[in-house]
């Protein structure tokens, strides 16, 4: 059994007339330990495969099996970064991570929340930005903000939706060779 | 250095940014630039300030003109020459008794203000006497579980605006109290909607006349034992009702149109119910909120005034419904003045949200 399936997923928006099949017959196994790079043209079902993956949509049929059990809601073991980065605007980058870190760890106290926030606000290289504003931020920073968010959450799987694809060429580049370090570091299947 | 730093970052926040500029000219440290600003800012102002007084006196007088010609062609016609004659004399010599009633001039307004803050003076003072000659009286009253004498005397103008705005606070809370709960539940829940949407569209339109008179049939009732005044409650009530629609409508569409990114954000955080209300709903349609509270302030502020007069609460609208009835030389005057007096306040509460809203606001941008 993988360690994340796809079986014949399909995936139709609208109805009727305006009926537009966007995924159809898609089959995939992902095994543990694996980083999963998935291309394809614009409009062509990826950040919908994406989604389905993670939880935040249902196939219209086939199912979608994550450690053997279905998909059926988002969940902490599955973190996302989003294309968007969708970093909330009101809150800190400090109160940002710690919003998701409290939701993953509720047994934890607020110290051992605030150290965790610290410990991969600094991986990201950011710890002079703890207490910036998300419009405060450059591009390139915020997606920082994003992967240190999803992954103080400490996923199984990290699912991310083009994550730099709103960069420039520079901020990509560098940014791809630290998500390969961290990635390293942590050994979570990225995809 | 620093507290000028800080002096102009707050006046900015305030809406008065010309102020800023204002000291800098004192402090010498202008720029060219600026300096046009300033001309911009203050001088032009300024100048059509002076502008409109000028038009103002120049209009006042015409129509004091017209209004003197007719007065004396129609004592020619009816009484004669010698009663015209001196009827010409008496508006000529500035007598009271026979000046032609019509648009008061700017030094005459002037005058009315000026009367009415002497006339606060003396009322406040009888007030303190009078607190001070029942002091005594009063304690041994309340010892004895009797109600203290208060003090009955007619308010001046300075106690009806405090009235007036008292009024125009409790009137904003109670519609802040209910549209902004109810407008939440209403944006979350398209059932809620659909339930609440007819009565939103036929009560939003109703005039605030007729609001005063509903209320006053449903408090009238409920207090029939009191016989207190109800016309603070009747007043502060029907101003609530009145203007509680542009924030039940302005929050329902701010929490019902939260982006999507960060609807997303709560469901992959797996946020509860109630952290996604407080912690991204709330926050996130906070400058829509905020919208609708400014507009709901304007309208009651401005509705109060018809309330006021209607229910006879002693606030400004009372004030000039009695100074049109009463007729007398200066009551036109005291009118135009206490019409400054409600555009001045109308201008500072709007500029109270402002500040207020920036403040809140993540993205500080000057909303309309």
């Amino acid at each position: 059994m993988a360690y994340l399936e796809l079986n014949n997923i399909c995936k139709t928006y609208g109805q009727g007339a305006n009926e537009m099949e966007v995924l159809s017959n898609i089959n995939l196994k992902i095994e543990e330990g694996e980083f999963v790079a998935i291309v394809g043209f614009t409009g062509s079902g990826k950040t919908t495969l994406v989604n389905l993956i993670n939880g935040l949509l249902a196939p219209t049929s086939g199912a979608v099996l994550f450690k053997g059990a279905p998909v059926v809601d988002t969940s902490h073991e599955r973190g996302v970064i989003f294309q968007n980065y969708s970093l909330l605007p009101w809150l800190t980058v400090e109160q940002n991570v710690l919003m998701a870190v409290k939701e993953a760890f509720p047994e934890k106290n607020k110290k051992e929340l605030k150290t965790i926030v610290a410990d991969y606000v600094e991986m990201v290289s950011l710890t002079p930005a703890m207490h910036k504003r998300p419009k405060e931020l450059s591009g390139g920073m915020r997606q920082r903000v994003a992967v240190a968010r999803a992954l103080a959450m400490k996923p199984e799987m990290i699912i991310m939706d083009e994550p730099l694809g709103a960069l420039d060429a520079l901020t990509r580049g560098n940014l791809q060779d630290e998500i390969l370090n961290i990635w390293g570091k942590d050994k979570e299947p990225l995809c | 250095m620093k507290a000028s730093i800080t002096l102009g970052k707050v006046t900015n926040f305030l809406g008065l940014g010309f102020f800023s500029t204002l000291k800098n000219l004192f402090t010498g440290k202008l720029e060219k630039e600026d300096f046009k600003v300033l001309l911009r800012k203050t001088i032009v102002p300024l100048a059509s300030i002076v502008l409109f007084i000028g038009l103002w006196h120049l209009g006042a007088k015409s129509l004091y003109n017209i209004e003197a010609k007719f007065k004396i062609e129609k004592a020619l016609k009816d009484q004669g020459q010698t009663a015209a004659g001196a009827l010409k004399a008496c508006i000529a010599s500035g007598e009271s008794t026979c000046q032609p009633n019509t648009l008061p001039s700017p030094a005459q307004v002037w005058e009315s203000y000026k009367s009415l803050l002497r006339d606060h003076h003396i009322i406040s003072a009888d007030k303190a006497a009078f607190i001070e000659k029942t002091a005594v009286l009063n304690a041994k009253r309340i010892a004895a579980g009797k109600a203290a004498i208060t003090y009955t005397g007619r308010p001046s103008f300075v106690d009806q605006i405090f009235r007036s705005l008292q009024t125009v606070f409790a009137g904003f809370l109670l519609a802040l109290l209910i549209a902004v709960p109810l407008g939440i539940f209403i944006g979350l829940s398209p059932t809620l909607k659909s339930a609440f949407n007819w009565f939103i569209q036929i009560f939003k339109p109703v005039s605030p006349v007729v609001w005063y008179l509903l209320v006053f049939m449903i408090v009238k009732t409920l207090l029939i034992d009191s016989n207190e005044d109800s016309s603070f409650t009747i007043s502060f009530i029907s101003v609530g009702f009145c203007s509680m629609w542009a924030t039940l409508v302005n929050t329902a569409m701010g929490v019902s149109t939260v982006d999507k990114d960060y609807i997303n954000v709560a469901k992959v955080l797996k946020l509860g119910t109630f952290q996604k209300i407080f912690k991204v709903v709330l926050p996130s349609s906070l400058p829509l909120i905020f919208t609708g509270l400014k507009i709901t302030l304007s309208v009651a502020w401005m509705v109060l005034i018809a309330i006021e007069l209607l229910a006879q609460s002693p606030g400004l609208g009372l004030f000039v419904w009695e100074e049109f009835q009463n007729g007398a030389n200066d009551s036109n005057a005291k009118i135009i003045v206490a019409m400054f007096v409600i555009g001045i306040i109308g201008f500072l509460l709007d500029r109270l949200m402002l500040t207020i809203q920036n403040w809140v606001s993540f993205d500080k941008t000057d909303a309309i």
